[in-house]
């Protein structure tokens, strides 16, 4: 206190001034928006899971009937890939995997869209990291991932696979879906704040990345029918694989089903192929957490 | 660190010293050296209201150019304040005042545009209670929700769990889902959360404006001792008499700036004179009676003659108004009839009352009756009827406007409608 007085109490614990900022994508500490985030998340699991008498049966019904749908129509009746493919090995499983990944994709983009609107009550009542919002809609959706997955698994063993070594880069696979996902989910949750139409553009731009990418259709037919066609200049299977999903799924079907279906980087022909869908994949991140960090500050007043 | 605070409070203590001395905070923070807890610099918060709501990508796209039309809402203006730890402070001012906002500012839900605002210690925001609820959800999982919404921990989330349901004496119903709750269950369980998270600042906006009575009367008190704990309290209402009874020292809005700051008491008053500001002096229309007698004019004054809308507690009052009798009366009977805002009755005045008789007047007289009384009653808008009967029972009205005149009182409510001067005597026998 000021030095002219002598003996004076102390102040009791007077905590340190800190100035109060607005809202942010990532104010705070890293723990309370990993807690918060994880907080939401389980609770939304929580509410399926537990919600309905069948919970957890929905989340998987849906990929289920897909796959049983496509399986049908693409072994019985149309006959898109050439049956004596070797990379054609184990479809059925090829199959399921793409769909569940592509399912956690759709999933997590999907949901995200609405889903600062929807917390609307959180955003304009608390001071939190914003980004909580839509990293919870992608750790919810990775929740569901790992329990599908496990169901992947169970009907690849069924169906012949054996285990391998390169069920080692499942992590990286997820990851790399996962940062995919998020990089898309903050863009377009910053971005539905203000453009109310987003929600059925990206219902029809998800279709298209459906059929996109090889989900349905085995990278060999692709290759056959799209390797020797360019467009303006570009070469059309390169094209193909600079949708990052094209690349996620395939390196999925390779490391996790057969080696007899090519790796990514074999399908292109050189790893360095990669490199473009790897750098897409950062910048849609990262575009994705700007727009996110610079609406973040006015979505409370925006909403 | 605490040296430059308290240097800021000592060159401040023109504004701290109104401040009403704290009965039991911390003991050295009396005069000059509290420390300052929340610090509001030259803040100020705009919002641009666009006139389309939402636009979409497929107008922006078919009129890139365009640009979007908004009116700017200036809802703070240069607002700066110091606010002492352990001061209760009130933000007082109408609905659209700017006030939320500023509370708002506080928390960090809204950035503000300019100037800068620090705070000391953990801010709990009361700004409306249970957050995040979710009716799906049991008691318990909703409270470490809530908690860590808040700013707990989960560990500390769970740690307070027991506290929570205690404080909300809910001990049998914390495995219910929420949607079988009663609302006033709900609330009980919000607040015990809100208040379990030990912030050392409180925001407070109108939440009490929940609840019965009873629990208003335990958050209250609950402020109380967070308060003597030396935590700093910011509560935002027009609620003037809580405002009045709880706080330390107000601050009144009007329009995004700061119309006044100082003591709760006359922050009340200027509160009122906003509100309900207007004089009588134009003559309301009203129509004409059959009788073609008329009220012209009815008003309040104060001891002194003049005029007035508001008066204190215990000061003298009169009820007055004018009448233009349109034919000759005998001993006509003029009443005042002072209703609260609800309707209910308070005083009847009549110039009858215990034989009195009025006199005789004859047509084209103006006439003033007026009545004198004590403003003994609770804090509230209080507005008068007058009328002017013939002689008899006075159930036929000559003319009567109602609600012509209005009055405030302010002071403190005991809670029951009148204020009486009791004088109180404890003896030990």
């Amino acid at each position: 206190m000021s030095s002219g007085e002598g003996l004076r109490l102390p102040v009791p614990r007077a905590p340190a001034q800190h100035r109060v900022h607005g809202p942010s994508a990532l104010s705070g500490d890293v723990r309370r928006f990993w807690s918060l985030t994880f907080t939401l998340a389980r609770t939304e699991f929580k509410l399926r899971f537990f919600g309905s008498a069948l919970g957890y049966v929905w989340t998987l019904v849906r990929p289920l009937l897909l796959f049983g749908v496509l399986y049908v129509f693409f072994t019985e009746v149309a006959h898109v890939n050439s049956s004596n493919n070797p990379g054609e090995k184990f479809y059925g499983a090829q199959l399921l995997g793409s769909i569940v990944l592509f399912t956690f994709f759709a999933e997590a983009t999907a949901g995200a869209v609405r889903s600062v609107v929807d917390r609307e009550n959180l955003v304009r009542k608390i001071h939190f990291p914003r980004l909580v919002i839509p990293a919870s809609v992608v750790l919810l959706a990775l929740f569901n991932l790992g329990l599908n997955l496990i169901v992947v698994t169970i009907f690849a063993l069924a169906s012949g696979v054996t285990p391998m070594l390169s069920w080692l880069e499942l992590p990286l696979i997820v990851a790399m879906i996962a940062v995919c996902a998020a990089g898309v989910a903050m863009l377009l949750s910053a971005l539905y704040v203000h453009f109310r139409d987003i929600s059925p553009i990206w219902e029809v731009i998800s279709q298209i990345l459906f059929y996109a990418s090889p989900v349905i259709i085995s990278i060999q037919t692709v290759k056959a029918k799209l390797a020797h066609k360019s467009f303006i200049g570009f070469n059309l299977l390169h094209v193909y694989m600079f949708n990052p999903l094209a690349v996620i799924l395939q390196q999925f079907r390779h490391a996790m089903i057969t080696h007899a279906t090519p790796s990514a980087g074999q399908a292109l022909g050189s790893w360095t192929g990669l490199l473009p869908p790897l750098v897409l994949v950062l910048a849609l991140f990262a575009i994705g957490f700007a727009v996110f960090n610079r609406a973040a500050a006015k979505i409370a007043e925006n909403l | 660190m605490s040296c430059g605070a308290a240097g800021i409070a000592s060159v401040l203590s023109k504004p701290l010293s109104t401040t009403i001395p704290l009965e039991s905070a911390a003991p050295d923070a009396s005069a000059q050296a509290a420390p300052i807890a929340v610090s509001i610099q030259d803040v100020s918060k705009t919002f641009r209201l666009p006139h389309q709501q939402y636009s979409t990508l497929k107008e922006r796209a078919l009129h890139p150019f365009r640009s979007t039309e908004y009116d700017e809402l200036h809802a703070v203006t240069d607002i700066s304040l110091e606010i002492a730890r352990g001061e209760f402070f009130g933000i007082v001012g109408r609905n659209g005042s700017g006030k939320s906002t500023l509370l708002k500012c506080i928390a960090g839900i809204y950035g503000v545009d300019r100037g800068r605002i620090s705070v000391a210690g953990r801010l709990s925001p009361f700004i409306e209670l249970g957050v995040g609820f979710n009716m799906d959800l049991t008691a318990r999982d909703n409270v470490v929700i809530n908690a860590i919404m808040l700013g707990l921990s989960r560990r500390e989330a769970r740690l307070r769990f027991d506290d929570v349901i205690a404080f909300a004496e809910l001990e049998e119903f914390i495995d219910l889902k929420l949607k079988n709750y009663s609302s006033g269950m709900l609330v009980r369980l919000a607040f015990a959360t809100s208040i379990q998270v030990q912030a050392e600042i409180l925001l407070i906006d109108e939440v009490l404006a929940v609840g019965d009575a009873a629990f208003q009367q335990k958050c209250f008190e609950e402020f109380y001792r967070l308060k003597r704990e030396g935590k700093t309290i910011i509560f935002v209402s027009h609620d003037m008499y809580s405002v009045e009874r709880f706080c330390d020292r107000a601050m009144l809005m009007e329009r995004g700036d700061m119309v006044q700051l100082g003591d709760p008491r006359e922050i009340g008053r200027a509160y009122h004179k906003l509100n309900f500001g207007h004089l009588p002096h134009a003559a309301p229309a009203h129509e004409e009676q059959a009788s073609g007698t008329v009220i012209a004019e009815a008003w309040f004054e104060d001891s002194s003659g003049a005029r007035i809308t508001s008066v204190s507690q215990e000061e003298q009052l009169s009820m007055c108004f004018e009448v233009r009798l349109a034919e000759e009366l005998r001993d006509p009977v003029f009443a005042a009839t002072l209703r609260t805002e609800l309707g209910h009755t308070i005083v009847v005045a009549r110039s009858d009352q215990h034989g009195h008789t009025s006199g005789s007047f004859a047509a084209g007289e103006t006439v003033l009756a007026r009545f004198d009384l004590p403003s003994w009653l609770t804090p509230s808008r209080y507005t008068l009827t007058p009328s002017i009967a013939p002689e008899g029972t006075g159930e036929n009205a000559l003319a009567l406007v109602e609600d012509m005149a209005s009055i405030v009182i302010h002071g403190n409510s005991s809670g029951g409608i009148l204020e009486l001067p009791i004088e109180v005597r404890i003896e030990r026998r």
